[in-house]
């Protein structure tokens, strides 16, 4: 039996919502080489909803999958509904994920929080945009 | 009609394929010659008569004597005996133990746990294609070393080591060397007696017989402690029921390599070249790992920047390319491998590891196929790395 399940594949083989979002409302940055995963996810904000999410990702099968998971779970989300999205729940919507695989799921998660905190610092410090 | 894809296995470092002489060989052994080689009845007769005759095969494959031949469960097994076992005979010599960097898990481990039994141990540096100094071994050696453990050539980087420089050394200072010739017996000529080397590891799995079964050579009159208590099999130094299914098997597989090596070789060194050539000027921004001549015969091995080596066997197996990787999301550990990271090769660029292991049964078309569906796939996972757009924004500042 193959290590990863059907949907995993599915979004590794097909991942939704590769890329960058240039002007991008907020930009989180997560992993490092070392570790063996690298993610980049970028928001477009608009009326307090993510409109668009993007992202670039350095590593494995699970890595790719749970980034184009990510995706597709926290478009069109309030922040604050993004902000809810979990690894659990990423590992769960992918039918689950072998257990050394489950740091990816923490990365994807993080990675998208990180760009919403960067959107809401970016908020504070430079004024309102959209409300 | 789906048309069946095409199946190209690239993985014979992983291990090879069971040849069909060597089944053969194997299957009464497991029909009616079931019978124990320690029993003195004619049930035992036949599988010991086996046993002895795999011993000869094995010994002949290596330039050894038959006796001299402890069967065993696996490379990694042999490996533990040699460094655990002829450290502990001999601690009251001392208890100093040198292995390189760039060692199986199984001599690296068993070194540290000796570290756990009060031995100490000294790890040897490599140079940037994997090849140890011999010189850096002599200055490894202290008053207390009592054991040298360098292997002939190493799995995931396919460098070839210089043993028999190595081997002049440890006799000059009348201390023991080990090598773990897992990766090299079967597949190079590898003789004990040219080597000079005390003890050798080998497994039947890496050059077409089956796997659980492995052999150390042990020079005659070297002083060994057993890894397990028991019986009197192989001279009272492996005790259990042997495999001998598996010995036979390892027997006929020795017997074969012996008589095959100089095709074999011709043949492989031929596509592996082709390989190691073509794939640079198809793939940009990619790195041979490993020496580039003195390398095992079906030995590629690459770091492909920018992305991770996973993702890409992955892609490979859906196109029908079964490869391996030393990146650290296809370890366990999730470490990058420590053979690459000794050559000196930082993380990201160690992380797109991709190791092909050609086999009797490749063919040149085998290795076109890799670079027609290779390319491609790289191109796909750089163009979602944020470390390629990174590199693409630097090159564009320049």
């Amino acid at each position: 039996m193959p290590i990863y399940s059907e949907k995993v594949m599915d979004h590794f083989t097909n991942p939704r919502n590769v890329g960058e979002i240039e002007n991008a409302d907020g930009i989180g940055e997560v992993g490092n080489p070392v570790c063996g995963d690298m993610m980049t996810f970028y928001i477009k904000v608009k009326n307090n909803r993510l409109e668009d999410v993007k992202y670039k990702t350095f590593g494995c099968g699970a890595a790719i999958a749970v980034s184009s998971m990510v995706s597709e779970l926290a478009k069109g989300k309030t922040l604050e509904e993004a902000m809810k999205i979990t690894p659990e729940s990423v590992v769960n919507e992918l039918d689950g994920l072998p257990t050394v695989k489950h740091h990816c799921s923490n990365l994807g998660a993080q990675a998208l929080h990180a760009a919403i905190e960067n959107y809401k610092e970016k908020q504070k410090a430079g004024g309102q945009k959209n409300g | 009609m789906k048309t069946e894809m095409k199946k190209v296995y690239l993985d014979n470092m992983a291990t090879t394929p069971v040849l069909p002489d060597v089944r053969r060989a194997m299957l009464p052994f497991l029909t009616e010659s079931f019978g124990n080689p320690s029993c003195l009845h004619e049930w035992g007769d036949v599988p010991r008569d086996a046993m002895e005759a795999a011993r000869r095969q094995v010994a002949d494959l290596i330039g050894g004597n038959p006796e001299e031949i402890i069967f065993t469960g696996s490379g990694t097994e042999s490996n533990n005996m040699a460094i655990k076992g002829l450290a502990m005979a001999q601690q009251k010599k001392g208890k100093h133990v040198v292995v390189s960097a760039i060692e199986h898990f199984s001599v690296l481990n068993s070194a540290k746990t000796l570290e756990k039994w009060g031995f100490e141990y000294t790890t040897v540096p490599v140079d940037k294609n994997g090849v140890v100094n011999p010189e850096d071994v002599r200055k490894a050696i202290r008053s207390d070393t009592i054991l040298v453990s360098i292997m002939q050539a190493n799995g995931e980087i396919g460098t070839i080591e210089p043993i028999k420089e190595i081997a002049k050394i440890t006799k000059e200072k009348d201390i023991l060397f080990h090598t773990d010739a897992v990766a090299a017996t079967g597949n190079i000529p590898v003789n004990v007696k040219d080597l000079g080397v005390d003890a050798l590891s080998l497994a039947a799995n890496m050059f077409y017989g089956p796997k659980g079964v492995g052999a150390l050579w042990l020079k005659k009159g070297t002083r060994i402690m057993p890894l397990l208590d028991g019986g009197i099999q192989e001279g009272g130094r492996r005790a259990g029921t042997e495999n001998v299914a598996g010995i036979a098997g390892m027997g006929k597989a020795a017997e074969l390599a012996r008589v095959e090596m100089k095709v074999r070789m011709e043949n492989l060194i031929k596509i592996r070249d082709y390989l190691i050539k073509e794939l640079p000027l198809k793939v940009s921004h990619v790195i041979v790992t490993g020496h580039p001549q003195n390398r095992l015969p079906g030995h590629a091995s690459f770091c492909v920047e920018f992305i991770e080596g996973e993702s890409m066997l992955m892609l490979l197996n859906a196109k029908g390319v079964g490869v391996t990787s030393g990146s650290a999301c296809t370890s366990r550990a999730l470490q990058a491998s420590h053979v690459l990271l000794a050559l000196g090769l930082p993380h990201e660029i160690a992380q797109g590891s991709l190791l092909f292991g050609l086999g009797t049964d490749n063919t040149k078309e085998d290795i076109d196929y890799v670079l027609e569906v290779l390319p491609p796939i790289v191109e796909r996972l750089r163009q979602m790395s944020p470390l390629y757009s990174k590199f693409l924004k630097q090159e564009k500042g320049e």
